[in-house]
């Protein structure tokens, strides 16, 4: 069985005809998480529950009755979303040992499918963070600073430099499924996105990272950081995997108020060919400062390549992109503060000893079960949310979104289907460098390319696009139309199958599967 | 000394009468076993997301539509943030930018002078209706140091009607909030009952002189009933009045009612003035309302409310059943009053007067005075009356047919409410009290006393 193949063309297959089992699959995926455990992508190991789901998936497949291509498949989860009876945590004090009663709707229906929930997978604390560096559990780091092509590269500043000190972030704030899916421990997994946590990932680990529209995944049981911004992200190898998940997972819910009425039927991608009535457009905008050189060659190889292949290429402006970070961050910290107020200790999670009063109990539970990075955004969004500081920053900054929102209109309108920009300013920071400047910093810095998508509750995806001159992946974003998934994956798809990015080469997954990986010849992009 | 003008504005909370919460799928239901009626929402447990109950939407349409009011076809949610053991949130979803209801107006009547002769229609302005989360409760244990928490109530249905402030005193605002909830109960949008919590009212307070602007004002509660309502804002106009007689000042405050005292007392402070944080609810999209204009065509019925669909349905309000008691009936506007005003009653009235031959306007004393009375003294309600309207109008119909008088008739009553089940037949039987209509009869036990009282005749024919 090919682990690295798609899911519909290979895994799917494979199980069907009894290639491989789904409780060879788990075990085999359990033994790669123990011995990939320093990368630390996962919080909860839910080895016993995994087990009992594959069984069960087995059952199926011997009957003959898979409930369809999921069943039996491990994924993980980005420990934000409700799992019943195993610990959701957000990776923060508040809610260490949490133990939900219900399971959010993704994880039901993923459930349902027959998926097997391998554990939740680690992450900023309240996915608030662009490293996955600030969680009580430690940070994540990214599988390619063991891959063999990375440390080709890199060149040792000293003789006792090793691994440990040179190893590179995942990004954030869905570090934990990245790297679960890059190092081959899961087949798929959850992630959130509101500024680019699941798309920022995506790219520094080499996978594919999609942003569904903003209504089209129930965020029923997605603990929230911004309501009115956040999304269910779907974290896999290939674009036709995220084609399955989305069908599985995309559609009404009546728990959720913002989900969309209209059916969704689940697609099939298809095997685009002809590239020419498509037109690419190239924000301007997203020519960012800080921007590497390395990645700005590579999104002006890209477009030539659909240049190339005769579709149309224009360069479009959104103007209003270099104010969508600061927009961000009043209308984030305002719902942050307002979401975060249900921590009071009363009801579940963590609750101090302070006794004295029942405000120095909220006080002392709040400062003991959130981070510095919670806290800030708690305070400042209270400080925009007083009434003499509303008309100001937060309805000033909601105007602000409608006019960000409003420029993909135009271009959309324009004529263009889809646009093309870098997910990332650059390859993943090493991990020592990165926490050189604060939680604060680095979220503007690295938001600024993948934010105003979530401003406007567009669809975007990072697709793997080529390795850098550090031998580490890089990314490029295509961004769609309101609920054009179709369209956007199609494109996607297209330009994955023109890129041929690497596989990995991890010293941990060869020796779990040497006869399992079909070593892909790489037409390389870079 | 100049005359004082007291104003009165009030704030009322109306307990929507549905089977779930505003927007979840627990019960709503009074003194159950504590934290036995809650959801995850209603715990606030993360993750969780509101649901709009469409009953409840339905119950506030129908509340603004009998109030005359504008019901605005798009509404929007709002979170209001305070920190508090009963609300589990942080903050109480309500509708603080756009109501569901506006600019509507309630008419109430007032007996002049306390003569029930002379009733004076008054009406008061609705500024709005607003959809919002109830909170649970929280009952403070000092001598453990402890708050008790019960969640049961955290998140059921409210409407807030804002009266403004056109009443002067309390008697205003009882009636008006006797008009209101009955139109509730009419309606079926609120079982409105004080005792129950259903109902809750705080007063807002002021006095200025004549021709100068409002006072500062106050604002009072912990109200448990329209008597002490009236009591309480009184209390607190004459308190207020005193006040600035004596050179003092208003403090624009809160002030709990103490109905032991029966005066206000200021609530402890909760450091300086709120600031409730508002912000847009994200989880609940606007509230879309629609009627028969706007209404698409394909639209799923299930899925909308129709405003005049809501309207057509409406059942008969209050004013509009007393005005067809008197038209009906001929009694008096001020005894529709009383008939509506217990619950019952005017039921009991119709069923009597279908009974009988006697006139309603005839009737309509014997319930008011006799059967009213009778349940007052004993705190009945008109369903636990031992005395049905099928025995009093029996009762009234022997009295029509003048087989007893109007005395027996009272004796006859008095021995029906020990309800030993006879019928007031039997009772006259018994204690003998049927009028003797025989003329000779008559003359014969006329004579017997005559001849038994020789003595006293000679002395009153002599004079």
């Amino acid at each position: 069985a090919a682990l690295n193949g798609g899911l519909r063309s290979q895994v799917s297959a494979a199980l069907k005809e009894g290639r491989v089992t789904p409780t060879e699959l788990c075990q085999r995926c359990l033994a790669l998480i123990k011995s990939t455990k320093f990368l630390n992508a996962y919080i909860t190991v839910a080895e016993e529950t995994a087990l009992k789901q594959a069984e069960e998936s087995e059952e199926r497949y011997k009957r003959g009755q898979p409930l369809g291509i999921l069943d039996g498949i491990p994924i993980a989860v980005k420990d934000n979303f409700n799992t019943a009876g195993i610990e959701t945590t957000c990776a923060s004090n508040m809610l260490k040992g949490y133990i939900s009663p219900y399971n959010a709707t993704v994880v039901q229906k993923l459930l349902d499918q027959g998926a097997v929930l391998l554990g939740k997978t680690n992450l900023d604390e309240f996915a608030m963070g662009s490293g996955s560096t600030d969680g009580v559990f430690g940070p994540v780091r990214n599988p390619w600073s063991y891959s063999k092509q990375y440390k080709e590269k890199s060149v040792p500043k000293s003789h006792s430099e090793d691994e440990e000190s040179n190893w590179v972030i995942t990004g954030g704030s869905s570090g934990g499924s990245a790297a679960a899916v890059s190092s081959f421990t899961c087949f798929a997994a959850l992630g959130s996105d509101t500024g680019g946590s699941t798309r920022n990932p995506a790219a520094h680990c080499g996978v594919v990272g999609l942003k569904p529209t903003y209504g089209l995944i129930s965020r029923h049981g997605l603990i929230p950081l911004v309501n009115s911004m956040d999304v269910p992200g779907i974290l896999t190898r290939c674009v036709d995997d995220a084609a399955v998940l989305l069908g599985s997972l995309a559609g009404h819910d009546p728990k959720d108020s913002t989900t969309i009425q209209d059916g969704f039927k689940p697609f099939e991608l298809p095997n685009l060919t002809d590239v020419s009535k498509l037109s690419i457009g190239i924000p301007k905008e997203y020519h960012a400062p800080g921007l590497s050189s390395e990645i700005l060659a590579l999104w002006s190889k890209a477009a030539d390549l659909f240049k190339n292949a005769g579709a149309k290429v224009v360069e479009v402006s959104l103007p209003h992109t270099p104010y969508s970070i600061v927009c961000y961050h009043v209308l984030c910290t305002a719902e942050v503060a307002s979401n975060m107020a249900r921590f009071d200790g009363l009801e579940y999670g963590h609750r101090s000893d302070m006794k004295d009063s029942t405000e120095s109990m909220y006080a002392a539970t709040r400062r003991e079960g959130f981070n510095d990075v919670v806290r800030g955004r708690i305070l400042s969004g209270n400080y925009f949310l007083l009434k003499q500081n509303y008309e100001k920053y937060f309805v000033k900054a909601q105007k602000v979104r409608r006019l960000i929102a409003n420029d993909f209109v135009k271009v959309f309108r324009s004529g263009v289907d889809i646009l093309l920009t870098p997910t990332t300013l650059s390859d993943a920071t090493p991990y020592t460098e990165f926490i050189q400047e604060d939680n604060r910093t680095r979220s503007a810095q690295d938001d600024i390319l993948t934010q105003a998508a979530n401003m406007a509750g567009l669809p975007a995806i990072n697709v793997p696009t080529a390795l850098s001159e550090r031998g580490l992946p890089v990314g490029l974003q295509f961004i769609g139309r309101s609920f054009q998934e179709k369209q956007l994956l199609t494109v996607a798809k297209w330009f994955e199958k023109q890129v041929q990015f690497p596989v990995i080469q991890l010293e941990e997954v060869k020796r779990h599967d040497t006869d399992v990986f079909q070593h892909q010849k790489s037409a390389s992009f870079s | 000394l100049a005359p004082w003008v007291p104003v009165v504005g009030l704030e009322i909370h109306a307990q929507i009468s549905s089977n779930s919460k505003l927007f979840s799928g627990s019960q709503v239901q009074f003194a159950a076993p504590p934290n036995s009626l809650v959801s995850f929402f209603d715990a606030s447990l993360p993750g969780t997301l509101p649901v709009l109950n469409r009953r409840c939407v339905e119950a506030a349409v129908m509340t603004g539509l009998a109030l005359n009011c504008s019901i605005n076809k798009k509404s929007l949610f709002d979170r209001k943030h305070y920190f508090y053991a009963d609300l589990p949130a942080g903050y109480q979803i309500t509708q603080q930018r756009v109501p569901i209801a506006v600019n509507g107006s309630l008419s109430y009547s007032l007996c002049i002078d306390n003569k029930m002769s002379q009733m004076v229609t008054k009406t008061v302005r609705i500024k709005q209706i607003q959809l919002e989360q109830d909170s649970g409760k929280s009952l403070h244990d000092d001598t453990r140091s402890q708050t008790l928490v019960d969640l049961n109530r955290a998140g059921v249905g409210l409407m807030e009607v804002v009266m403004e402030p056109d009443m002067c005193c309390g008697e205003e605002a009882a009636a008006a909030v006797r008009e209101l909830q009955l139109i509730l109960q009419t309606l079926g949008s609120s079982q409105a009952v004080m005792a129950e919590g259903q109902l809750r009212v705080d007063a807002n307070v002021s006095v200025h002189h004549p021709g100068e602007p409002y006072g500062v004002r106050t604002e009072v509660k912990n109200i448990n009933s329209i008597r002490f309502l009236a009591k309480a804002i009184d209390y607190e106009i004459q308190r207020q009045i005193e006040e600035l007689e004596n050179g003092g000042t208003i403090l624009n405050e809160t002030r709990a009612f103490d109905s032991k005292l029966g005066c206000t007392v200021p609530m402890r402070d909760k450091e300086g003035k709120q600031d409730y944080r508002f912000m847009p609810e994200p989880n609940l999209p606007p509230l879309i309302l629609y009627d028969a204009k706007s209404l698409p065509a394909n639209m799923n019925h299930q899925q909308v409310i129709n405003i005049d669909w809501i309207h057509e349905r409406l059942p008969d309000l209050p004013s509009v059943k007393r005005k067809k008691l008197v038209e009906q009936y001929g009694i008096l506007p001020e005894h529709s009053f009383t008939l509506l005003n217990e619950d019952g009653l005017a039921e009991f009235f119709e069923s009597v007067v279908k009974q009988t031959q006697m006139k309603p306007k005839k009737v309509i004393g014997w319930i008011l005075k006799d059967l009213l009375s009778y349940l007052k003294q004993h705190s009945l309600t008109v369903k636990e009356s031992p005395v049905s309207s099928f025995l009093l109008a029996d009762l009234l119909n022997l009295l029509e047919k003048k087989e007893i008088s109007s005395t027996a008739a009272k004796q006859v009553l008095a021995e029906l409410w020990k309800g030993e089940g006879k019928t007031p037949l039997e009772i006259v039987k018994e204690q003998k009290l049927e009028l003797l209509q025989d003329q000779k009869e008559l003359e014969q036990i006329c004579q017997a006393v005559i001849d038994g009282h020789k003595n006293e005749v000679i002395m009153m024919v002599l004079g």
